[in-house]
């Protein structure tokens, strides 16, 4: 059997054409999907039941003795962090902030790893961008700028932007230019009509230098800024401001780089000027595949995309000090429940070492990292192939993943509800 | 089965022509009803004020544009923090509150049934999702179609009858309530930067004009035998001389339904502005009004300004890039696909500026010189005019022209000679405020017939009882106890269920989305169109079958409204 227009729930494309084929209720084929697509959509092993760790030992265990456990390490709690959330669906998420505004805890998202810098250089300044179809119908210049979409979002190029033929590109690869900025040659700068080379940490300057060009003020542009000539950024004014419609794309090049925030907001500043010369836009490049969809749940439901602490009852955030890496860094908090995400894999030692001295529930399909500073795992069905879900794309877009076959495992919102009953349970019984 | 009953309730109920009599009211599970049994439990009115739970036909505070305006504005937030109470989660924001922030002081207020303005048809999840946790209002949405490329396409070869069918099928898609109709034509151009002038200008590629847009949705929108009317924010807003665009839109507006009104116009006052820059920036409400009084087929709602800090966000993308420029503070914008746009930007409307003043006063002239109450809504158009808290304010500025003239006095001095609203001494009365805040919204948006905008048995049990004793206040002169009495009601009670209480708010109204579908013949299912087909498979990036809103989005309680079409 055949299931099409599956929505591929591992990156922020969050691409919807996928057809997976399913013999015997098992994915055994995968078309239209990228490597990364496959990898996800045929993985095997995972964690078959609830996991509880004793010393050195790991005993398995029931999902109603699970859910208990968990519901004591964070109802003993007085300062429980709440972290993850970017590979689960919105529902999930949505409980996860009343669990959280229940204890008075900190809830954080992984973008405080990756875009949380644009999300604060967006307060600042802004975000005019637009969904990814009008980049596919009217882009004829795209610019991507320190990311390399060819091996983290492989088929973001073929979807949406330089291989896409749009309604008024008929012929996107030949009438569409390509400028990639990055610090070192990519596959993604191979095929790029000007490869921007920077030097690390020259981002800001050389947005600096564009944004003063752009405004006619090129005298005062030195000749290298950067690593970079000034005939090359002429050059590439030139081709901003004769373009029709321009869609500029940044990745974690920019945002976790030297000036980190202050980049996105040189960059928006930059897509604002060229505003006034044509049509530009720019868009982060969202990672994991419902992060975005983590950022707008936090903010509809407490004001803030990320980094929220209802320790004083009232929703405060302040990225730095609310940021999930700084509140292990410090060791703040003396719980940690993680759902459907790896800190252990991506966060400083310190972190790492905290997170080893506190109670761990970890909520995942899979063993990862982070299994291993975990005191109880509960495995859960995977969102988007198991259950069904709302997910949002990196342009915003709202999208519902499917479920395609069946499970018993249960789904994280179903654990998360579980938890809260079981905390309300505990409260009202004392 | 429960049952409520309010007692020694003063009662203003327009649709059923009650002008203030002290009665009781029996529901029976959500709906009115003659009477209940002794064991109903009882509300005590007291001899208070008992409107229909109020309507808000115009604003924003669901979707996509929305809580963008909250992602954007950490300082908005900072400014609405309150704590958890018993019943209700904590809450942040100001202009742009978090969804429960917005469901509660809606309720404060009295309000039960609310419509966002503008969802984006492709982004229309966000909206629904959203509208799942306004937990004490129903909700509905307008449906964006200003620059949708099949509705254009079939204006462009005069075919009215495949626009109705687009429309059909795209608002049982997204589970919508109305067509909206934002800079028709204009957020198109905005797709490559540009923006048309008034109706008459030819939008790039396609060949039309606003104007023609604005004539076939309308007719469209009767063939489909839609509850509400085309929902319409003018081209040209907020710019200098636009009341002649407007007038021009007002004049062409045929009269297609005798329950309704044919088009319904959204924030006038934006459209209300004559001068030809901003230094003659000037009023133009009198026009604009005196055309709204011949003109019985057009309903508007006023888009008042009130003075203070609030974000504006508006499908209309390059309007907002204009007041950007105006205002370099920080700006966002999202272009949708093959549909629509949309901008946000903060503003802070002063006192101390004269346009500021002006457009202050626009709002109020419009209300006080539309001669009929049903015609003229109040609303600011939330946020875009101001926070929707300030309602209590606008409706005193209404009954009180002493509350009027104490206000100018404190607003830019010049702005005496641009506007008009010195030399009007109404005053409106409690009947012609219930009119304006729920009966008139309710008879606009066409869901009096569903049991919404008024207390007749058989009608949902949405009541709202504010703490006035209206033989005790003279509106005039104690304007401040109208507005206080307006801020937060004794009793708000929705489908039967008192849901708030002396402004503290108890979770869970049972909140229900309204939606609408058209039953569309097999010959007009846009579904099984090649060439609707094609534009999905071509154009969108998302494809047609991952396009309609599921069911798993309506809350099971939904109500839709099935239309005989004439198709």
């Amino acid at each position: 059997m055949m299931k099409k227009n599956v929505i591929c729930p591992f990156c922020g494309c969050l691409c919807d054409d996928l057809g997976i084929t399913i013999e015997d209720g098992k994915i055994t084929g995968v078309d239209n999907g990228c490597s990364l697509a496959k990898a996800k959509f045929l993985r095997k092993e995972r964690l078959q039941s609830p996991v509880i760790r004793r010393g050195n030992e790991t005993i398995q265990t029931g999902y109603e003795e699970a859910v208990t456990y968990a519901a004591e390490i964070l109802n003993n709690a007085q300062r429980p962090l709440f972290f993850g959330w970017s590979g689960t669906q919105g529902e999930a998420q949505a409980k996860g902030v009343h669990l959280c505004m229940l204890l008075g805890g900190v809830i954080d998202n992984t973008s405080s790893l990756c875009h949380g810098p644009s999300i604060m250089g967006i307060q600042e300044v802004g975000h005019p961008g637009c969904t990814l179809g009008q980049v596919k119908n009217r882009a004829d210049l795209i610019i991507y700028w320190g990311c390399n979409p060819l091996e983290s979002h492989p088929r973001h190029m073929s979807r949406y932007t330089t291989y896409a033929d749009g309604f008024f590109l008929k012929n996107a690869f030949r009438e569409r230019k390509l400028i990639v900025v990055d610090v070192r040659k990519t596959m993604s700068s191979d095929i790029a009509d000007e490869f921007i080379q920077i030097e690390q940490g020259g981002d800001y300057a050389v947005l600096s230098a564009l944004r003063a060009m752009v405004r006619g003020e090129d005298e005062i542009i030195p000749d290298m800024v950067s690593g970079v000539s000034k005939s090359q950024l002429k050059r590439i004014v030139e081709m901003c401001k004769g373009a029709k419609f321009g869609a500029l794309f940044f990745g974690l090049g920019l945002t976790m780089s030297r000036h980190k925030y202050k980049n996105i907001r040189n960059a928006v500043e930059l897509t604002e000027e060229l505003s006034r010369h044509t049509k530009f836009t720019i868009s982060p490049m969202r990672g994991h595949w419902n992060v975005y969809g983590a950022n707008e749940v936090f903010t509809w439901m407490t004001g803030y995309p990320y980094a929220v602490d209802f320790a004083k009852g009232i929703p405060f955030y302040n990225p730095g000090e609310t940021t999930a890496a700084d509140i292990l860094f410090r060791k703040e908090c003396d719980a940690l429940m993680i759902v459907s995400s790896d800190p252990a894999a991506h966060m400083p030692k310190k972190c790492v070492e905290h997170m080893a001295n506190i109670p761990v529930i970890h909520i995942d399909p899979h063993k990862n990292c982070t299994s291993f500073f975990s005191d109880i795992q509960i495995p859960v069905a995977i969102t988007g192939i198991e259950a069904s879900g709302t997910a949002y794309r990196m342009d915003g877009v709202p999208l519902r993943t499917k479920k395609i076959i069946e499970t018993d495992f249960p789904t994280d919102t179903d654990i998360i509800s579980r938890i809260y009953e079981k905390i309300q349970e505990m409260r009202n019984s004392v | 089965m429960s049952e409520l009953l309010v007692k020694n309730a003063y009662v203003i109920d327009p649709i059923n022509d009650i002008k203030g009599e002290i009665m009781d009211i029996a529901i029976r599970d959500k709906m009115i009803v003659e009477s209940v049994g002794s064991s109903a439990e009882v509300v005590d009115a007291k001899g208070c004020l008992t409107l229909p739970g109020g309507v808000d036909s115009h604003t924003h505070i669901c979707g996509t544009k929305v809580n963008f305006g909250r992602y954007m504005s950490p300082e908005d937030m900072r400014a609405g923090r309150g704590r958890a109470q018993p019943y209700m989660y904590p809450v942040s924001g100001y202009s742009v509150p978090t969804v429960y922030a917005n469901t509660y002081r809606y309720s404060a207020l009295g309000y039960t049934t609310v419509l966002e303005g503008a969802m984006a048809p492709l982004e229309a999840r966000h909206t629904h999702e959203e509208f799942f946790f306004t937990s004490l209002q129903d909700t509905m949405a307008n449906t964006l179609f200003d620059g949708n490329w099949s509705v254009m396409e079939a204006v462009a070869d005069k075919d009215l009858k495949r626009v109705a069918a687009v429309v059909g099928w795209t608002l049982a898609a997204v589970k919508g309530f109305g067509v909206k109709v934002t800079n028709p034509g204009g957020t198109e151009m905005w797709g490559w930067g540009k923006d048309v002038g008034c109706i008459h200008q030819k939008i790039d590629h396609f060949g039309i004009t606003p104007a023609e847009i604005i004539d076939y949705l309308i007719q469209a929108n009767e063939l489909l035998n839609l509850p509400h009317s085309v929902h319409l924010h003018c081209n040209n807003l907020g710019k200098p001389g636009n009341y002649k665009c407007t007038l021009e839109t007002m004049q062409r507006t045929p009269d297609l339904n005798d329950k309704r009104q044919t088009l319904y116009m959204t924030h006038v006052q934006f459209h209300s502005y004559g001068g030809t820059k901003w230094s003659d920036f000037c009023s133009k409400s009198d026009d604009v009004a005196w055309m709204l009084n011949r003109k019985p087929q057009i309903a508007i709602d006023m888009g008042q300004v009130m003075f203070g800090k609030t974000t504006t966000m508006t499908a209309d993308g390059p309007m907002e890039f204009n007041l950007f420029r105006l205002y370099n503070n920080k700006w966002s914008n999202h272009d949708v696909e093959l549909e629509t746009g949309s901008g946000i930007i903060p503003v802070l409307y002063s006192r101390k500026n004269l346009v500021n003043s002006i457009m202050w006063s626009i709002g109020l002239e419009l209300a006080l010189m539309a001669k009929n109450p049903w015609q003229c809504m109040l609303a600011t158009d939330n946020p875009n005019g101001a926070p929707f808290v300030k309602y209590p304010e606008i409706i005193a500025l209404l009954m009180s022209s002493r509350y009027r003239n104490e206000e100018f006095s404190k607003v830019h001095p010049n702005t005496e000679n641009r506007v008009h609203l010195p030399s009007l001494d109404r005053e409106m009365d409690f009947y012609e405020i219930a009119v304006m805040t729920r009966a008139a919204q309710a008879k606009a948006l066409g869901i009096t017939g569903i049991g919404k905008g008024h207390l007749g048995e058989g009608a949902y049990g949405d009541i709202a009882i504010y703490p006035i004793k209206t033989d005790d206040i003279d509106p005039a002169a104690e304007y401040e106890k109208i507005i206080k009495g307006f801020s937060s009601t004794d009793y708000t009670i929705k489908s039967g269920r008192v849901i708030s209480r002396d402004g503290n708010c108890l979770l869970n109204g049972n909140n229900r989305t309204i939606w609408v579908k058209p039953k569309i013949p097999d010959e007009y299912d846009m579904s099984k169109d090649p060439e609707f087909i094609k534009k999905f498979e071509r154009y969108y990036s998302v494809s047609m079958e991952n396009y309609p809103v599921e069911e798993a989005y309506l809350n099971q309680r939904n109500i839709c409204i099935e239309t005989e079409t004439k198709l």
